[in-house]
């Protein structure tokens, strides 16, 4: 370790080994509840995305009025709807449903995956609607049916053009998991706070924060670029 | 020649500001309002409450001309080193970083925490075994935070809010079994409902609150000290405070 960062570490009164700590848990809760909020709703998406596709308005319906409440309300807002709307309804403390959603974790995780699964459906439709027809047509002349041409035809080349706005779907949801701090759950953002109002240092606090989201974001930035040219190999020049 | 006059009644201006500051006959004090019950107006439009009416006699025992200033809080130091009034007597709570910049006198009132909870809980909120377990709520960076993170930290769970409402509302959902709040935010917001309660007694936390002056208004500062500490031994503070509250804020 180089002398000057030795040595700041040693006067300041604020990286102590427990607030450490607590930036910590706070690393692994924000880690978590993106995560699974990320899977939950990319499982959700695709078949949604496959209905919101459907010519048939009983069935596309549905899911756009769905994507279309998720998009067009603060995310926040959901946070808060589900987080304080869940406790307000009569009784739910005396059933099973109370033990999940007494703590703030899974009305965070069920605000977060239906918003992010929102957002989902909409590129991965946008990534089959613009499937060239020719591929279809091609398709058809082979023979196959509608499970077997979305299987082996839609959904791969789909995946290809939605992995670029979908990497920007999961570093945002990323950054809007700062908002679980709200609900009381320590995340990044949640021990920033605290250590800030306990040290009054917001500068130290909130820097170190952003430099760890950045190291975050990083890695994700690196993750889709490999995801990118494993899919899009094909469209390398020959011999490179 | 005009250079010479523009110093000469610069100089002037203050040597009056001077002679005006040092016998401290007339005293400019900032208040925000509304924050009741310490300062608001009643129905007639006159600025009343605990502050005020302390502020009025005070300035009576100071034999003082007092002038009241109404400044938002947000403004409120700023205002005071740009001279705009003299004193703040607008429950401004002592602080390290607030000290740093202006001159404060003896404490004149400090608010309680208090504990609330709903009225199953039993139970005692001083016992380190009977709370093992238990969620607090807490507001994040008050004094009530600090007190229940050195008394209950790793025994049982605290949770910090950024506003009181939501706290309240996670004490309502059954979310957290008690609260620790500011003693007349939890008298407003919580006991005035059907099935809560205090439990416990409230606790005196923090330095409390003070007037703050101008660093360099050591003088006034003494004489404001001199004055409070009369209203708090004569019974006129006790007589003040007890119009506003039915708990003790005296300190």
């Amino acid at each position: 370790m180089p002398d000057f960062i030795a040595q700041w570490l040693d006067q300041n009164e604020i990286f102590t080994a427990m607030t450490i700590m607590e930036y910590w848990n706070g690393l692994v809760n924000t880690v978590q509840l993106v995560f699974l909020s990320l899977v939950i709703g990319l499982v959700f998406a695709i078949p949604l995305a496959i209905l919101r596709t459907s010519k048939n308005p009983l069935v596309s319906g549905p899911v756009w009025l769905y994507t279309y409440l998720f998009r067009g309300t603060p995310l926040l807002i959901q946070l808060y709807i589900i987080y304080y709307g869940i406790a307000q309804i009569p009784g739910i403390q005396e059933t099973f449903w109370w033990e999940i959603f007494r703590e703030p974790f899974y009305p965070a995780l069920l605000a977060f995956a239906l918003n992010t699964c929102a957002y989902t459906t909409e590129i991965i439709r946008g990534a089959i609607v613009s499937t060239p027809a020719g591929e279809i047509e091609a398709a058809k002349a082979y023979g196959m049916n509608w499970w077997l041409r979305m299987r082996r035809i839609v959904l791969p080349s789909a995946a290809r053009r939605a992995v670029q706005a979908y990497s920007n779907e999961v570093i945002f949801m990323l950054h809007s998991s700062a908002i679980a701090s709200v609900v009381t759950i320590v995340d990044l953002t949640g021990a920033a706070r605290n250590i800030y109002s306990r040290f009054y240092a917001p500068f130290d606090a909130f820097i170190f924060v952003a430099l760890l989201y950045m190291a975050l974001t990083f890695i994700l930035v690196f993750a889709f670029r490999k995801l990118e040219n494993h899919l899009l190999r094909h469209q390398r020049p020959v011999g490179s | 020649m005009k250079k010479l006059i523009v110093a000469a009644s610069c100089a002037l201006a203050m040597a009056a500001g001077t002679v005006q500051a040092k016998d401290w006959k007339e005293i400019r004090l900032a208040f925000d309002v509304p924050y009741e019950p310490f300062e608001y107006r009643d129905e007639n439009g006159e600025l009343t409450g605990f502050e005020v009416e302390l502020a009025e006699a005070m300035c009576e025992e100071l034999k003082a001309e007092c002038e009241f200033v109404i400044q938002a809080w947000d403004g409120m130091i700023p205002g005071l080193l740009a001279r705009k009034y003299d004193a703040i007597f607008s429950s401004m709570s002592i602080t390290e970083e607030r000290a740093e910049r202006v001159l404060f006198s003896e404490p004149y009132y400090i608010t309680p925490g208090g504990w609330f909870a709903r009225d199953g809980f039993s139970a005692d909120v001083t016992s380190k075994e009977e709370m093992e377990g238990k969620v607090i709520g807490v507001q994040r960076g008050t004094t009530m935070d600090t007190h229940a993170t050195e008394e209950f930290g790793g025994i049982a769970t605290i949770k910090r809010y950024t506003t009181a409402e939501d706290m309240v509302l996670d004490l309502e959902g059954q979310r957290l079994d008690v609260v620790f709040v500011d003693y007349p935010v939890g008298e407003q917001t919580i006991l005035s409902q059907e099935g809560f309660k205090e439990v416990g007694k409230p606790v005196k936390l923090g330095q409390g609150v003070a007037v703050a002056m101008r660093k360099r208004d050591k003088d006034l500062a003494n004489k404001v000290n001199a004055a409070l500490k009369k209203l708090k031994n004569d019974g006129t503070y006790d007589a003040i405070m007890q119009k506003y509250f039915n708990y003790d804020i005296k300190i």
